[in-house]
């Protein structure tokens, strides 16, 4: 139980409670589940698919933090594989054959992972500030998908594409299997092999970590690479739920609550330490906010002023400063165990700590 | 005020972290114009008693009067504001920022929201040649200054705020001897001035030298107020230690020389012929051989840690080359170096060394696990086996491997450092400043492992500032000077810390 309390999900978690818990309030059927035509429909089968383009531009942001990194480009990146995917389907006679939109797909994927390569080419090898090296694509990624799809929104009537996003398969929303698996993915290859351990490394302390034979350059290459393929992916996933790519608005801002979602989710933008559970968590913090909007009828003026509000409450209640400020007291004057002086218990007649 | 009313005096002080008593019912006074040492181990509660001091803590328990006042304060500026003044082991100050401008942070001469630049630069010279440190350039950055500069630079700081106490917090432990000369210089300044200077230090010749009084604490208690002529060393450190007879034995046993005759007949592991780098380090040649410490010696800046880092890959030669096993060798980077089973400690352990954020076991297992690559991930069994090992041969003491290693004390992150070269079991280590900052009795153990490590067959490169120490473990001793490697010396009867200074102070032409 202790250990519970002291993860770092434990505030997230609370948070998405009391955000389902308003929603039903407002709308009592907003938890029920029930089974039409063989597909799972409610409300949070709802939110899963809502938040499947955002976990996954999240889950590549979070890797890409993790190494003391940022990648403001996911979304134009989102854009081109849209692009890219629907101007290959539309240009063939038999738009529903699924050779047309695997190809599609598959050369939206390619280009994603080229993204990726160009962002991290900048970052890790010509060194330029992740910050201004993921700008400059996301600028010129918009340019690049109006130049794919001639500054028009390519509408396509392939009902074997729009299936990504609206499809079912063993009644759960293709859209969420999909994401499942690339999120599971991501999470075996950092954990299940030492790829996690060396992210955290290079992003805690790159000069350390070179001096301990880590080769930083590669891993932080890869992971660009890494985030510019989900967010390809959740490109297709958002295109496909509406069958067309708008070069212009596809995944616009989505790079901003992407990076909420990482620090929700209890990843420092520091790099170092990551998690993709309290990611995952977070996006689907986001996506619910956005739709409890909706459910308790906040006025449309009033919704960005509404969700910025219940962010600053989210990231107040997970910083330290803040919880040590309301927190009683007697607790005060101990400060967490965390910090550099704190003293480990000891046994024996010496007791060393730091100094 | 007269001389022997104390400035400051604090009783009773009680203060407890979760787990531990850092301060239990501790008593100290600060008389005007002296220096006062405040000795003890690591995590006996020196940097708790600055902390409670300067207002970073607040007390569980007990008194703090100033000038005869009870204060209480809330944080560091409220204790400067009130002449309590402190200069951190660590500098804490902004690199990018100019001299200037760093010494008047937060304190800038000017109406707010105004700063009168000219006002500052002024002071800030005037300040600067009160420790005769009049022709720095205040305009230029302060990380393209030395550490000591640095550290003058936080005194100055430090001064400009009138201080009537002034708290050095291991002044010393990144200066050489010089350096160390003109800041006690400094010091004997403010005390005839009447400031009462708190000093902190591990070096225990530098106490004696500039200390009037000192205060010793053991595992938070106070063990007692000695005037230091009444004290000697070894009295001092037995009281730190609370283990008069077998600390002492311990540090004596050490003080054996190895044998320096056997040296010859042993393998060669890494030879530099003619090895150089522009600006670093001037060519020179140095052989390492199995079973053998070699010690550099020289003053901070010398070019031992350049040394260092073109025998482990980090930088590279542009002159010379690497031999090993008979083969030339060109190290690309410190992967390379670790394919050939050199290992390297840095000297900025904080910096180069440890992954903070990362757990004792992350941090013990990196280098391993960065060599395997990142698809062959160490079995977790394997790891816990191997840190457990480790933390028992070193002796690391920690509450839980699972910990961040920030929570460590010096010389306990020193041994997760050691620890993780040690499991890729090198034939070569390079230790850069092992010991400093850390206490006697994990410096005695870090002293103690790296002989026997050379006694199993590995070859060790072992840096110091301390030249006693390097005399104590090495077998063969290169002296630096100027980015050049002056002389070697096998490590004879005979050579002792005074002849060893003799020749750095030559440059080896005797």
């Amino acid at each position: 139980m202790k250990r519970l309390l002291g993860s770092r999900l434990v505030w997230p978690s609370a948070v998405l409670v009391l955000l389902v818990l308003t929603n039903l309030w407002f709308s009592h059927g907003f938890l029920s589940i029930e089974i039409r035509d063989g597909h799972l429909y409610g409300s949070l089968i709802d939110i899963l698919r809502d938040a499947t383009p955002l976990t996954l531009v999240a889950l590549g942001m979070t890797v890409v933090i993790a190494t003391a990194g940022i990648d403001l480009s996911v979304g134009s990146v989102m854009a081109i594989s849209a692009a890219v995917a629907c101007l290959w389907i539309s240009k063939q006679d038999h738009q529903d054959t699924l050779a047309a939109v695997a190809v599609g797909v598959l050369l939206a994927l390619v280009v994603s992972l080229m993204a990726g390569l160009w962002n991290g080419l900048l970052v890790s090898v010509l060194g330029i500030q992740p910050i201004i090296a993921t700008l400059i694509l996301m600028v010129a990624g918009r340019g690049v998908a109006q130049l794919i799809t001639g500054g028009q929104i390519i509408t396509l009537t392939s009902n074997t594409y729009n299936s990504i996003g609206t499809g079912y398969v063993l009644t759960l929303p293709i859209c969420v299997l999909l994401t499942a698996v690339v999120v599971a993915a991501g999470a075996v290859l950092t954990r299940r092999t030492a790829l996690g351990l060396l992210l955290e490394s290079v992003g805690g302390n790159p000069k350390a970590s070179r001096l301990a034979g880590i080769q930083s350059r590669r891993l932080i290459w890869g992971a660009y690479v890494f985030a510019g393929l989900v967010a390809g992916i959740a490109g297709l996933i958002d295109s496909s739920n509406v069958s067309s790519a708008d070069g212009n608005n596809l995944g616009l801002l989505i790079e901003l609550d992407a990076i909420l979602a990482v620090v929700i989710g209890g990843t420092s933008l520091d790099g170092g330490r990551f998690s993709i559970a309290g990611t995952v968590l977070g996006s689907v913090i986001i996506t619910t906010l956005d739709i409890t909007i909706v459910t308790i009828g906040v006025p449309t003026d009033a919704t960005q002023l509404f969700k910025a509000i219940v962010v600053l409450i989210l990231c107040l209640v997970q910083s330290p400063a803040f919880r040590a400020r309301i927190a009683p007291r007697r607790r005060r004057r101990n400060p967490p165990a965390a910090t550099p002086d704190a003293l480990p218990p000891v046994t024996g007649d010496v007791v060393e700590v730091s100094a | 005020m007269s001389r022997h009313e104390p400035v400051l005096t604090m009783s009773g002080i009680r203060k407890a972290f979760p787990g531990v008593v850092a301060l239990d019912g501790v008593d100290f006074r600060l008389l005007p114009g002296e220096v006062h040492a405040l000795m003890g181990e690591n995590g006996a509660g020196k940097s708790t008693l600055i902390k409670v001091l300067t207002g970073v803590y607040d007390v569980d328990d007990g008194r703090i009067e100033l000038e005869g006042r009870p204060v209480r304060f809330s944080g560091p500026g409220q204790a400067q504001q009130c002449g309590i003044s402190t200069v951190y082991q660590e500098v804490n100050l902004c690199p990018n920022l100019s001299i200037a401008e760093n010494i008047f942070i937060g304190r800038q001469p000017g109406t707010r929201p105004l700063v009168r630049w000219s006002a500052m630069r002024r002071r800030a010279t005037e300040l600067l040649e009160r420790l005769h440190l009049g022709d720095l350039d205040v305009n230029a950055a302060l990380g393209s200054c030395s550490i000591a500069i640095q550290q003058m630079v936080a005194i100055a700081r430090a001064l400009d705020v009138d201080a009537r106490v002034l708290i050095l917090d291991e002044p010393t432990s990144s200066l050489d001897a010089a350096e160390v000369a003109e800041l006690f210089r400094v010091i004997r300044q403010l005390k005839t001035d009447g400031v009462a200077v708190l000093f902190v230090s591990h070096f225990l010749d530098q106490v004696y030298e500039i200390a009037d009084r000192m205060t010793v604490l053991r595992n938070g208690k106070l063990i007692g107020e000695y005037p230091v002529a009444e004290l000697p060393p070894v009295a001092l450190v037995g009281k730190m230690l609370g283990r008069e007879r077998e600390a002492l034995e311990e540090l004596q046993e050490l003080s054996v020389r190895p044998d320096g005759a056997d040296g010859e007949n042993r393998e060669a592991v890494l030879a530099a012929e003619g090895l150089g780098r522009t600006g670093a380090i001037e060519p020179f040649d140095l052989t390492v051989h199995s079973g053998e410490v070699v010690g550099l010696a020289g003053l901070l800046g010398s070019g031992r840690t350049e040394i260092a880092r073109l025998f482990f890959g980090a930088d590279r030669p542009d002159r010379g080359r690497l031999r090993m096993d008979d083969q030339a060798v060109t190290l690309h980077g410190p992967r390379d170096a670790m394919a050939r089973r050199i290992a390297f400690c840095p000297e900025d352990r904080r910096n180069d060394g440890l992954i903070e954020d990362l757990t004792v076991r992350e941090n013990i297992i990196l280098a391993l696990q960065a060599a395997r690559g990142w698809a062959r991930p160490l079995p977790r069994r394997r790891q816990d086996e191997l840190v457990q090992e480790y933390v028992d041969l070193l002796g690391i003491r920690l509450a839980d491997p699972e910990r961040p290693v920030r929570e460590l004390s010096g010389g306990n992150q020193q041994k997760v450092l050691l620890a993780r070269w040690l499991i890729t079991r090198p034939r070569l280590l390079i230790v850069d400043e092992p010991t400093r900052g850390i206490d006697v009795g994990a410096k005695a153990e870090i002293q103690r492992l790296l002989t026997r490590l050379a006694l199993e067959g590995m070859a060790v490169l072992f840096i110091s500032a301390e030249l006693e120490e390097v005399l104590r473990l090495s077998h063969r001793i290169a002296v630096l000077r100027d980015h050049r490697v002056v002389r070697q010396l096998e490590n004879q009867e005979g050579l002792t810390v005074d002849s060893l200074t003799q020749v750095i102070a030559d440059g080896g032409a005797a």
